[in-house]
């Protein structure tokens, strides 16, 4: 049966695309390092540059790309799949927001000087409290639209925050710094921050990647998935905290990165049969190779400062909003 | 084997009552028929049967077991439903939505046996749509994506089945097929409870009508003691002409009164 859930290949397809990505982010950028100098850090010997820049910077920047890119990738299949509606992406329970506007709390009130983890960590937090804003608004109705409309309320309302801070910025280059950040990047990040989005997004991955057979009851409607035995109430927390924990982890080491999670499960689905558990998996690798490839793009995209990650992934998704459109109003 | 039993059951859709006070007692082997005007409490009363609504009074037992204490899968491992209307949310091949009835039996992890694959090939074969394999369930006609989602809820191989407005849709040769199919069902030992319209297809068919009107069942017992003039000009406002063929009433809605 799980042959004719996606095309043979397509598992594949994504690993290898996953190693050429994680290849790619370590070997290229700013500064060319040539075959031999890295082969003699992977031995273990090498120069000190060539260490410090592939082992402390490139490794932990690959490492992130492909934790963020895999939660928001899987985060997008899961909602699209519980809300059965193809544009939901995992700022819609407003967690993402959430978890921005903590950060740019940090940002705002010195915290982040104080400490390289004070940043995430008030991210992470942010994004908890929303998650339990998210409960306490959305009640425990099994409808999806409670769900999107206290996810919009909180994202809304974090909204507001992030510009009420830059309003209120006491100077230029404080808001600029804000900006930046938001625009989300994997720039400068160490192992401490691969290690505070490790924990969230292995919770956040668990609690998603085994709703897959809830996901597809739920192709029947509510009544439908519970008359065929799934609690809907317990599949609705997971699939909360999965979402919210995740990718408030992830928000919190890389910024704001919107569209991964909505373009990636739209390349895997035609792959697969369509059904939604079918798309989970691959939507995780194809989330992680893609955010990890996009990381290369802005290392090699000459710009006379680094292009921003969030910017990227941004104008990526439009043409899919134009596939989307066009085969709507039936031009393609 | 399964007996379902309500007793003085209510069910409350916001303020207003859906159904009040109906006591039933459904053994196995029957085709129960609920008639009703629309908005008489029809899909509320197999709702709270299946435990997808709240009561707002009363009980409802499945095999002697409160419903409320019953986990999801238990109930859906007795009861297969049928839900009213043709929601698709995704654009699956009909085999893989049919396969969705086996989910029930399934432990968290494991996948569909062959075994379970040839139970769903069986009930492709029974609600004659086996030719349809590998088409999009979405793409199909009415009709065709009625009896598919038919042959769902008979995959889930429960004792009992519920179905709500099965026939809509389907063109006179299909509605017989279909009605042959749930009545075949209810001689083999099962349940079947099924909400309809046609009043003549529930006439020839079902063993037994339950009649609701505002949330009430005001009449309970054979086709020919339920569907009087007397009841249908005072539950549907109308006036009928009633006939007998091998024994079973025919209905003809001939005016309001």
């Amino acid at each position: 049966m799980s042959a004719r859930h996606r095309h043979p290949l397509l598992m594949p397809l994504l690993l290898l695309l996953l190693v050429l990505a994680a290849c790619g982010s370590v070997t290229l950028g700013a500064v060319p390092i040539s075959p031999e100098r890295m082969l003699a850090v992977m031995m273990g010997g090498g120069d000190d540059v060539a260490r410090a820049i592939l082992i402390d910077l490139r490794l932990p920047r690959m490492l992130l790309g492909l934790l963020v890119g895999g939660m928001l990738g899987l985060s997008g299949a899961a909602l699209q799949g519980y809300l059965r509606n193809p544009l939901a992406e995992p700022s819609v329970l407003g967690a993402s927001n959430a978890a921005a506007l903590g950060a740019v709390c940090a940002m705002y009130f010195g915290l982040a000087q104080m400490h390289l983890l004070a940043l995430p960590l008030l991210a992470i937090l942010a994004g908890m409290i929303a998650i339990g804003g998210l409960f306490l608004l959305a009640g425990p109705s099994e409808s999806p639209l409670t769900l999107i409309l206290a996810g919009i309320a909180i994202a809304t309302l974090a909204g507001a925050g992030i510009s009420l801070s830059l309003n209120l910025s006491p100077n230029p280059f404080a808001a600029m710094e804000i900006m930046s950040w938001l625009m989300g990047s994997l720039e400068n990040r160490s192992y401490a921050h691969v290690l505070t989005a490790l924990p969230c997004v292995l919770v956040g991955a668990a609690l998603l990647i085994a709703d897959g057979r809830t996901l597809d009851a739920l192709t029947l409607g509510e009544d439908g998935a519970q008359a065929l035995g799934v609690d809907l109430k317990w599949a609705r927390l997971r699939l909360m905290l999965g979402v919210a924990i995740g990718v408030g982890g992830a928000v919190a080491v890389s910024g704001s990165i919107g569209f991964v999670g909505l373009i990636v499960p739209h390349l895997i689905r035609p792959l697969t049969d369509r059904s939604p558990s079918a798309i989970l998996l691959p939507s995780m690798l194809g989330g992680a190779a893609l955010l990890t490839f996009a990381d290369i793009g802005v290392r090699l995209i000459p710009t006379t400062s680094e292009l921003k990650l969030g910017v990227l992934t941004a104008m990526l998704g439009v043409p899919v909003f134009l596939v989307y459109l066009m085969r709507e109003r039936r031009l393609w | 084997m399964v007996t379902v039993r309500t007793k003085e059951m209510g069910v409350h859709l916001g303020r207003h009552a859906a159904v009040r006070g109906v006591t039933l007692d459904m053994p196995p082997g029957q085709l129960v028929g609920i008639i009703g005007p629309n908005g008489a409490g029809k899909s509320s009363l197999i709702r709270a049967m299946l435990g997808l609504v709240r009561l707002s009074a009363g009980s409802v037992a499945i095999n002697g077991r409160d419903v409320a204490a019953l986990s999801r899968q238990e109930i859906a491992r007795h009861i297969a439903y049928l839900p009213q209307g043709q929601t698709l949310h995704w654009p699956l091949a009909v085999e893989r939505l049919v396969a969705l009835g086996r989910l029930p039996h399934l432990g968290p992890l494991s996948r569909l046996t062959p075994a379970d694959e040839a139970l769903v090939d069986a009930a492709l074969a029974r609600a004659d749509v086996l030719h349809l394999k590998g088409r999009i369930a979405t793409e199909l006609s009415g009709g065709e994506r009625a009896r598919v989602l038919l042959a769902r809820a008979l995959a889930v191989g429960a004792p009992a089945l519920i179905a709500d407005e099965p026939l809509a849709s389907l063109d006179p040769g299909h509605q017989i097929d279909v009605m042959e199919l749930l009545s075949a069902e209810a001689r083999s030992g099962a349940l079947v409870v099924t909400v309809l319209h046609d009043l003549g297809m529930a006439a020839r068919y079902c063993d037994r009508l339950i009649l609701m009107d505002r949330g009430e069942a005001v009449a309970d017992g054979p086709p020919m003691q339920v569907l009087t003039r007397a009841n249908l000009a005072r539950v549907y406002g109308i006036d009928a002409w009633i006939g007998e063929e091998a024994g079973r009433p025919v209905i003809l809605p001939l005016s309001r009164v």
